[in-house]
């Protein structure tokens, strides 16, 4: 037990060469921070899965009645274009956190620490995909509850679960992008509304074919149209072709793509914006 | 001993502006060494430039003995930075920031959780260690925000206007930390716009104004420096004021200061005592009412106002300025 007089001298000699944590303990330690944050922080969870489930119950319930898809009930439709979606709005969370780290001076202190440079972004790609993980999990949970069921295999169905994992891998990046130049929690919040459109003018809740000619336009070709159908043509398994009018590599091949141009342009945007400061 | 920070011609724009327009600073090791300045001056360009936090346009700058453009792994091996914003995870308790903070600067678990406990004992925050930063009061979050930044034993602490938007007391114990720190052999360099924060804290002072260093030297020096003392008018009632501002304004001059809120009227003069005995007989001929009179030292305040022409901020506020400087 030390005293307050030998205080920090006991510990360790000034003037040594500094000690460095190598990559995988800084990016572990960040990591842990930014999910013991997000865990012990009650109102994050509750809300955001009170929202989610709020918001799914309404289609699935509410809107479900009147939309009608040919082939499958509503709620198979609708369960991959939620989860889908659900990625980008779980990224609003991300930039705001990201913000957060910036307006309250936690990432100046992690910048002039003698880390490597790379760790606290990547640990923040980890902590965010981990609790993309979880949500995606619940979600799915909450779905099989009210009849959500898969009409292809289950190894459709996990590897549609894997591929929401990596879109939302990509798209984090456009979140912490976001969160950088944001600058406070709440223009992050502001910026990240952006994720609407994106989400709506999509086949995630209703099949394009029933857009107005004008707004099909838009979602035919929008990155999200892609990938919510991949994901829903492996959970359709060989109903895929019947319902969607393709196969799932149609969708496949352009969602993948998608993403690639994603992360390419987005993550040396985000680390060159973290290095400059 | 290298000196702590040795900075030449540092320049630095942003936009239109030009936040360092050629400072030069040497801070010797083994001090309290004070950038004092107004909102504007270059005092948070210049600490975040020396804690690696930014690139500079121009210039040489070494800390600790290391080149910062050509190891700034190694300057960050050797400073603790905190700001003004107290950067330490709320939903995380007062010794598991610090451990994880060790443990960034490469400690082992068990020396991590060493140096957390000195540091923590060091604060006084042994009480509330393992309660989360956010059920701490500010000036506990802002003592935690310093031993953050301690728990790596750092050669140069690094302090960007630490006492902003604290409550007197929390200023008072944050001072008595910072006391102690130097006292146990870490160099400081902090930057504030509160002098007499300088003037309690600092061995040396470098008055920056416009992103240049304009004056350096102890507090004293600085004082002695626009030489001449100061006569202060105390009048008894507030209508008095204008009066006995045109009293003054026939002496040495100098321009006269006012503050309304105290009532009271000072102005630089060059041959103390005589002044001090005209001023008496000019003010007791005009009626005026004198609470008290005095002959002193010039202050910071004034040997700011001297060597750069413009006032400075006059009290600590309670609400955070969000400005950069």
């Amino acid at each position: 037990m030390t005293t307050a007089s030998t205080s920090i001298d006991a510990v360790a000699v000034r003037g040594l060469p500094a000690r460095h944590a190598g990559l995988a303990r800084s990016t572990v330690t960040v990591t842990r921070r930014a999910l013991l944050r997000y865990v012990r922080t009650p109102q994050l969870i509750v809300m955001a899965t009170i929202q989610m489930s709020m918001f799914f119950l309404i289609y699935r319930y509410l809107f479900g009645g009147a939309i009608h898809v040919a082939g499958i009930p509503y709620v198979d439709f609708l369960v991959p274009g939620f989860v889908a979606t659900g990625v980008l709005f779980s990224g609003i969370g991300a930039a705001v956190a990201t913000a957060e780290d910036v307006e309250q001076g936690f990432v100046d202190r992690l910048r002039s620490l003698p880390i490597p440079r790379s760790s606290v972004l990547t640990a923040r790609a980890i902590a965010d995909t981990a609790i993309l993980t979880l949500a995606c999990a619940v979600t799915i949970g909450i779905a099989f509850a009210v009849g959500f069921r898969l009409h292809g295999s289950l190894l459709g169905g996990l590897a549609a679960f894997g591929l929401v994992i990596v879109f939302g891998f990509a798209f984090e990046w456009v979140f912490v992008t976001l969160g950088l130049f944001a600058g406070n929690g709440q223009a992050a919040q502001a910026m990240g509304m952006i994720v609407f459109p994106f989400a709506f003018i999509s086949s995630a809740y209703v099949p394009v074919a029933s857009m107005p000619v004008w707004l099909r336009a838009v979602a035919e070709h929008q990155p999200l149209t892609y990938m919510v159908d991949s994901v829903r043509a492996l959970t359709l398994g060989s109903h895929a072709q019947a319902v969607l009018g393709h196969p799932a590599s149609y969708f496949l091949t352009p969602a993948l793509a998608w993403t690639f141009a994603i992360l390419a342009l987005f993550l040396p945007l985000a680390v060159a914006k973290y290095r400059r400061g | 001993m290298t000196p702590a920070i040795e900075a030449h011609g540092l320049k630095k724009r942003y936009g239109k502006t030009q936040a360092l327009d050629g400072l030069d600073l040497i801070a010797e090791s083994g001090q309290v060494v004070a950038v004092l300045g107004p909102n504007g001056a270059g005092k948070t360009t210049f600490i975040r430039a020396v804690a690696t936090l930014l690139r500079l346009d121009q210039g040489t700058l070494r800390v600790a003995g290391h080149d910062i453009g050509r190891d700034p792994g190694a300057v960050r091996g050797s400073i603790g930075l905190a700001g003004q914003f107290a950067a330490v995870e709320p939903a995380m308790s007062g010794r598991e920031n610090l451990e994880m903070i060790a443990c960034l600067f490469g400690q082992t678990r068990r020396t991590a959780r060493r140096s957390a406990d000195a540091v923590l004992e060091q604060l006084g925050l042994r009480d509330p260690a393992d309660l989360l930063v956010r059920t701490y009061s500010g000036g506990m979050r802002r003592r935690l925000d310093l031993g953050a930044s301690l728990v790596g034993t750092p050669r140069l602490l690094l302090l960007d206007e630490p006492t902003t938007g604290l409550d007197p007391r929390s200023r008072l114990e944050l001072w008595e930390a910072i006391r102690r720190l130097v006292g146990g052999g870490t160099d400081v360099l902090l930057t504030t716009q509160y002098l007499d924060e300088a003037d309690h804290l600092a061995d040396q002072i470098v008055i920056v104004d416009q992103g240049r260093a304009v004056a350096t030297g102890t507090p004293a020096e600085l004082k002695a420096r626009i030489g001449g003392s100061v006569i202060e008018l105390h009048v008894r009632f507030l209508r008095d004021v204008g009066r006995a501002a045109q009293v003054l304004d026939g002496f040495g001059g100098f321009r006269v200061q006012i503050d309304e809120s105290t009532r009271r009227i000072s102005a630089r003069v060059e041959a103390g005592g005589e002044q001090l005995m005209r001023a008496m007989q000019t003010v007791t001929a005009a009626g005026l009412e004198l609470e008290d009179i005095a002959l002193r030292q010039p202050n910071l305040d004034e040997v700011f106002l001297a060597l750069t022409g413009q006032p400075t901020q006059a009290k600590p506020t309670q609400d955070r300025a969000a400005q950069a400087a």
